[in-house]
């Protein structure tokens, strides 16, 4: 019986950070340094020869298994005995009542937790599954870790703590940062798309455009939101109105700029790359059957190019969900505001609290979009 | 039914058509022949102005095309292209129908036309309406790119290479569905091909072009017995013209009155056939009868060469 290779690497890492990494660390306050746990002592005997049998068998099976299924279900199988076994350490460590200790988890834990992610993807990958149905295993996850998040089986670990601290602020700061995403995309696509149409009917424009908005991608995001710091400040000063409408030189206004501007070429270059895939045959059809040129662009071309415009949106919308990030440094608010505190602070737990978050939306995001993409493309071509 | 007047393109300073004048009478199949690039395509399409004219111009029915603006022209004029271009992201039923649905047709009448123009077509329609055009054949392709060239009930139709990309068997069948059609619905058709046999067998005019010039425009047999320029006969073939003369003619028109001991050839047989025929056999005389067996007169074969030549 052949090993495999995959499922020999991944369980070899896992173990080895299982065994030699802590499992969790343990604070008696946010700023002390912690103490490591492995899972053999915050565990009661039965409880981590449990979870290590278990996890032996994820091996074996991650090892000389082939059936997708049983991969993907041995994999999640482990993905929820490691994240109740740290649920289990963080109520073992913290007394009762204590609101003042951090149990987080250790990198033995994140090694293997990622090891068994890698795992389910692969089973999932391997399954080749539908569009529908990886946005239903995507929500059924999403549906499972809220639902658990709910009832409070991880209220006694650090990060947790965290949230449960800056509630209120991260419900409003996520809210933000979905709005700053999904708006410069809304802006990018009410002058991407026109463009890219332009750009598509008038050849001796696109190199132009596509070239200007190809140099605006290359500028560093930090120091795209630093040069607009600057004209937009200006603008407010000078003209009362725009200050009304909240345009600053730091804050919300110079981030959706600058996400807009990042966002155009995506938008204007997928919506020509889409137009020009349209068979010429086609268009030549349709306006000989006597559709207007509105007609053939919205009923032909813009519905066969939709799939790489979708495609388009896709890339968009994650680089603009990782992006938003960065805003918070320049007052534009969103999940980076807990990284950039947590950094400053040195306070891992917070600034976890707002990157996991917007790991999970981006990867959220890519799923859906995905799906939807080859959905479209799917509508034969 | 179409004049085209002294009608010239320009590109730049190329001339692609250059000053052709032709008049199309209804109920004809007029092909129009010549090599790649010699402007058969830009001709066509600048009768349904797809390609405006650099200068001359087209009248249809008498009426000049840029009275009305060009998409409601072309509503009333069926066109059909080589690749069918059918669109990819919508049915069978709704390609078929996209002319009808742009002139406001209602719901009932557009789906009785469609079944009915599926039905004209050999196609099944609780089969094929719900079907994309990527789960056909190329031939079945091809029969709903014409049978959608025809949904409006078009009193003309053009046709640029509509069989250029069948497969020689397909072909020929395609070509006589459209002869078929053709007496079924008494469309006058336009059909431009670079293919010297399909100008012969479909074409009751045939215009043959060259360098954006048309060179000879008659019925197939002038082109063969009284080329207009050398290059007609260059492109017609001198090699089997003969063959090709004899091809127009059938063994009904070219009787000779009496009967003969010999074999029974039908009356709508080409002379080609009816001389292959004899040849074949070893004789040199056959009977020719109509569709229901009677006689019609008798053939021989010193007759039948006679008509092969001018
Ligand atoms: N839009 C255009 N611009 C420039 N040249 C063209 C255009 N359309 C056609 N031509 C040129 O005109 C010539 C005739 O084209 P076409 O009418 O398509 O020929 P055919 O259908 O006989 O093959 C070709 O040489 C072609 O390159
Ligand atoms: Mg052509």
């Amino acid at each position: 019986m052949r090993a495999d290779r995959l499922g020999a690497l991944l369980s070899a890492a896992g173990t080895t950070a299982l065994l030699s990494l802590p499992f969790v660390i343990f604070k008696a306050n946010r700023i002390v340094p912690g103490t490591p746990h492995s899972l053999g002592d915050v565990l009661p005997a039965w409880g981590a020869i449990g979870c290590y049998a278990l996890l032996l068998a994820v091996s074996i099976v991650a090892l000389y298994v082939t059936n997708p299924r049983l991969r993907l279900f041995a994999a999640l199988a482990g993905v929820v005995v490691v994240a109740l076994a740290v649920a289990a350490a963080g109520n073992a460590l913290t007394p009762a009542g204590n609101k003042v200790v951090r149990v987080a988890p250790g990198a033995g834990w994140w090694i293997a937790s990622v090891c068994l992610g890698l795992l389910a993807t692969d089973a999932i990958t391997r399954l080749r599954p539908g569009p529908a149905l990886r946005v239903l295993l995507l929500a059924a996850a999403l549906g499972v870790a809220l639902l658990a998040l709910a009832h409070g089986t991880f209220d006694h670990l650090s990060i947790m703590r965290e949230y449960a601290v800056n509630a209120v602020r991260f419900a409003h700061e996520g809210a933000r940062h979905v709005a700053l995403a999904a708006g410069s995309l809304g802006a990018a696509l009410v002058a991407g798309l026109p463009l890219g149409i332009l750009c598509y009917r008038v050849p001796r424009l696109r190199a132009a455009v596509l070239g200007t908005l190809n140099l605006i991608q290359t500028i560093p995001g930090i120091a795209l939101f630093g040069m607009l710091m600057a004209p937009l400040g200006a603008l407010a000063a000078a003209v009362p109105l725009a200050a009304q409408l909240g345009i600053r030189g730091i804050g919300a206004a110079p981030a959706v700029v600058a996400l807009f501007l990042y966002s155009l070429l995506p938008i204007v270059a997928n919506t020509v790359a889409g137009l020009k895939r349209v068979p010429r045959a086609t268009v030549d059809a349709a306006q000989g059957m006597g559709m207007t040129d509105s007609q053939v662009l919205t009923r032909i071309e813009l519905p066969l190019a939709l799939p790489v415009i979708i495609t388009g949106v896709r890339i968009v919308l994650v680089q603009n969900i990782g992006m938003v990030t960065v805003a918070a440094l320049i007052g534009g608010g969103g999940l980076g505001t807990f990284v950039f505190q947590g950094i400053g602070q040195t306070a891992i737990d917070l600034v976890l609290l707002g990157a996991i978050p917007i790991v999970v939306l981006a990867f959220s995001a890519a799923v859906v979009l995905d799906a939807l993409a080859e959905v479209m493309a799917r509508a034969p071509a | 039914m179409i004049t085209i007047e002294n009608l010239t393109k320009r590109y730049g300073t190329t001339t692609v058509v250059d000053g052709v004048s032709m008049h199309i009478p209804r109920n004809s199949l007029t092909v129009i022949v010549g090599t790649s690039g010699s402007g058969k395509s830009t001709l066509l399409r600048m009768v349904n102005r797809l390609v405006e004219p650099t200068s001359g111009r087209v009248l249809l029915d008498g009426n000049d095309t840029r009275a009305e603006p060009a998409h409601l022209l072309r509503r009333r004029i069926g066109y059909a292209i080589q690749g069918h271009g059918l669109f990819p992201h919508h049915t069978v039923a709704e390609n078929i129908a996209t002319v009808p649905r742009l002139m406001g047709w209602d719901a009932a009448r557009i789906g009785a036309r469609v079944t009915e123009l599926l039905k004209a077509f050999a196609l099944d329609p609780a089969t094929f309406a719900g079907q994309f055009p990527h789960q056909l054949s190329g031939g079945q392709q091809q029969r709903v790119g014409v049978a959608r060239a025809l949904a409006a009930e078009p009193q003309l139709l053009l046709m640029d290479e509509p069989f250029g990309a069948l497969d020689p068997i397909i072909r020929a069948k395609a070509q006589d569905d459209l002869l078929d059609i053709r007496r079924r619905f008494g469309t006058t058709i336009v059909l431009v091909t670079h293919d010297m046999d399909e100008a012969f067998r479909l074409g009751d005019h045939v215009a043959v072009m060259s360098g954006g010039r048309m060179l000879q425009y008659g019925p197939p047999a002038e082109l063969l017995t009284r080329p207009a320029d050398p290059l007609v006969s260059r492109m017609t073939g001198l090699a089997d013209r003969a063959m090709r003369l004899l091809s127009l003619s059938t063994a009904g028109e070219a009787a000779l009155p009496g009967t003969v001991d010999g074999p029974a050839v039908a009356a709508s047989a080409s002379l080609r056939d009816v001389l292959s025929e004899l040849v074949w056999r070893g004789v040199d005389a056959a009977c020719v009868t109509d569709a229901d067996g009677t006689a019609r007169g008798h053939l021989t074969v010193a007759a039948i060469l006679a008509h092969g030549r001018p």
